[in-house]
């Protein structure tokens, strides 16, 4: 089955369409050559649309329910993956998976946001990915895990936004966000970002401060969803698309801030439309992310880690 | 007072509160008990309603004023925001700018001053809510930044008085990142052992929260506080339901254990400086406990 296709990519729906009816009648040589022939048509139009992406049509791409997870990757990169469960302190949170597995046979730490893939009974057991405060709870706990063991840290970022619900408040959605930006700034040990998805706001930068980060070519980071922006900044929801653009969310736009050091290229047509190749090109990312941070010396690192985010912003800034 | 006349036109903030600054004119009506005020006398009393309490909104210069012992040296004043996502919605993000600082007569929403608080010296960062809504954006994180670093390099506390609607969307990302910027300053002022007192107004919500507002070694709030991550509004739309009374204030927070202490505007000074003496081992200069008192006293 073919992902589903986005409403910009009307020309490729098309085709499908057209390939799904000649697959319905017998199979003849024409027959598959012509629909070999559809498909490579779609390839090029596929190519020709995502060279050009507008910051709306890649906030779509990044929030395509068929885009891998932090778990799909995992399956695919990594082996021994144990996931580990619960705060110790109120719940397990499933909007954020954790867990240690191998990365080239090296024992690494694994922490991510999963907003659900397939039906909806999954998604909701993963409330969409807005985690709750036990959910930063345990990434801490686990990257904690981590550095006592000197173990590189992997961190997958890919949700809407932090739980805005009422028992986020009462638990204290603010404090656990915080209190992981403090600590994981002092965090002793390897740790690589990878911003794969939608990087919504506080709740993806609650587990994305590190020593590398990553983002993919077709991955958004923003500092309030576009639509929120319009609400709140045109009064109309509607002019999503505006402030999309205005928001300067796009790879492109953070690597030029400074605030991503990398974008991790995708398959032509985005991530969904290829998880394999999705995966192999993080492959050759991560493990050059990795070797690099590992090979820095502990006080060196730290410090460079906190010079990355101590220099973030500074060019919007004017002083006489 | 010239910062007390300056004409005041706070952006509309994100949250459905009253509005609660001081209004221009010899009298000023109470919001919450309809108190008929007198200018002065409410200047005098820390913009607190004499009769109610209710918490006026106050400026981060009148703020300053309320804790610190007498002048103080402000630093970083001139740093400005160049509009580095040259941002525009219904009108351009420089032109805002410009506006906000002829109107409030400050070039961001965030002061920073070294002074003495009951003789203790300390580095206070007091937000500015008129200044768009006292959004984070990158003139705020790095005016904070370098509060911390004044800290570390001079082995003094910090105080941070929050009142901010949160990261500021005009400068996109990059204001995002503050959180993670001062939050980084902040761990090394924690693990040099320097003090850090958090104070929350109203309101303190956003990335403000969800930083360094709730990183104090104490949170301490004023009275009725609105103070949360994500705002009333968008809570509603999400669960479908009315907010329950009183949720997402000061006296919400305490009861589930965010903040240390909820203090009423006239006593913070006090409360501050108590804290601090106990943080850093100064002794206690005029209070006395009640029984050492007495014995010193010989016809007691
Ligand atoms: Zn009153």
């Amino acid at each position: 089955m073919p992902p589903d296709t986005l409403e910009f990519e009307e020309p490729i729906t098309v085709l499908l369409k057209e390939i799904e009816a000649l697959s319905m009648l017998p199979q003849t040589p024409e027959r598959q050559q012509s629909i070999d022939g559809l498909y490579r048509r779609i390839e090029s139009i596929r190519g020709e649309i995502y060279a050009s992406l507008t910051p709306w049509q890649r906030v779509l791409v990044a929030r395509h329910p068929q885009r891998p997870t932090v778990l799909d990757y995992v399956e695919r990169l990594f082996t021994e993956f144990t996931e580990i469960s619960g705060d110790r302190r109120f719940a397990d949170d499933h909007a954020i998976v954790a867990g240690f597995a191998r990365y080239k046979d090296e024992p690494v730490l694994v922490v991510g946001h999963h907003k659900g893939s397939g039906d909806t009974k999954q998604k909701v057991y993963r409330n969409f990915g807005y985690a709750r405060p036990e959910g930063y709870r345990k990434a801490l706990r686990a990257m904690k895990l981590a550095e006592k063991f000197r173990r590189p840290v992997f961190a997958f970022i890919d949700t809407p936004a932090a739980y805005p619900g009422v028992e986020s408040e009462e638990r204290g959605i603010s404090e656990a966000i915080a209190f992981n930006l403090r600590e994981m700034a002092a965090l002793d040990t390897p740790v690589v970002v990878i911003v794969h998805g939608e990087g919504g706001s506080g709740g993806a930068l609650g587990i994305a401060i590190g020593d590398r980060i990553l983002m993919h070519e077709f991955a958004i980071y923003s500092v309030i969803p576009p639509e929120g922006c319009a609400a709140i900044l045109w009064r109309d929801s509607n002019r999503k698309v505006e402030a999309a653009e205005a928001l300067k969310l796009t790879a492109p736009d953070l690597l030029g801030f400074g605030i991503i050091d990398e974008i991790v290229p995708e398959p032509t047509g985005g991530a969904h439309t290829n998880h394999e190749l999705a995966a192999a090109l993080l492959d050759t990312a991560l493990e050059r992310a990795l070797a690099l941070v590992s090979s820095m010396a502990p006080e060196l690192r730290l410090d460079a880690r906190y010079q990355k985010f101590r220099a973030m912003g500074n060019i919007g800034i004017s002083e006489p | 007072m010239a910062w007390f006349k300056k004409t005041r036109k706070p952006m509309a903030s994100s949250t459905a509160d009253k509005p609660s600054r001081v209004p221009e004119g010899l009298w000023v009506k109470c919001p919450d008990c309809a108190q008929l005020i007198y200018n002065k006398d409410l200047e005098k009393n820390l913009s607190v309603c004499p009769k109610c309490a209710h918490h006026f909104r106050i400026s981060a210069a009148e703020r300053l004023r309320a804790l610190l012992d007498g002048a103080w040296t402000e630093h970083f004043a001139d740093l400005s925001s160049n509009d580095p996502l040259r941002f525009t919605d219904t009108k351009p993000y420089r032109d805002r700018l410009r506006t906000t600082r002829k109107n409030t007569g400050v070039n961001d929403a965030v002061l920073i001053a070294t002074g003495r608080l009951e003789g203790i010296e300390v580095v206070v960062a007091a937000m500015e809510y008129s200044f768009i809504g006292g959004s984070m954006g990158v003139v705020v994180g790095e005016k904070i930044t370098r509060a911390i670093e004044i800290a570390l390099d001079r082995n003094l506390p910090v105080i941070i008085v929050s009142c901010s609607g949160g990261a500021r969307m005009m400068e996109g990302v990059l204001s995002l990142m503050q959180m993670a910027k001062v939050s980084a300053a902040l761990a090394r002022l924690d693990r040099a052992r320097l003090p850090f007192i958090s104070v929350l107004t109203d309101p303190t919500t956003g990335g403000v929260t969800a930083s360094f507002a709730m990183l104090g070694d104490l949170n301490i709030a004023e009275p009725k506080a609105l103070i949360g991550f994500a705002g009333p509004r968008v809570i509603e739309q999400t669960i479908r339901q009315k907010l329950p009374a009183g949720f997402q204030r000061s006296e919400f927070l305490i009861e589930h254990g965010m903040l240390d202490l909820v203090v009423d505007r006239r006593d913070m000074k006090a409360a501050i400086a108590r804290a601090l003496r106990f943080m850093r081992a100064e002794p206690a200069p005029v209070e006395q406990p009640l029984a050492a008192a007495a014995a010193a006293t010989p016809d007691a």
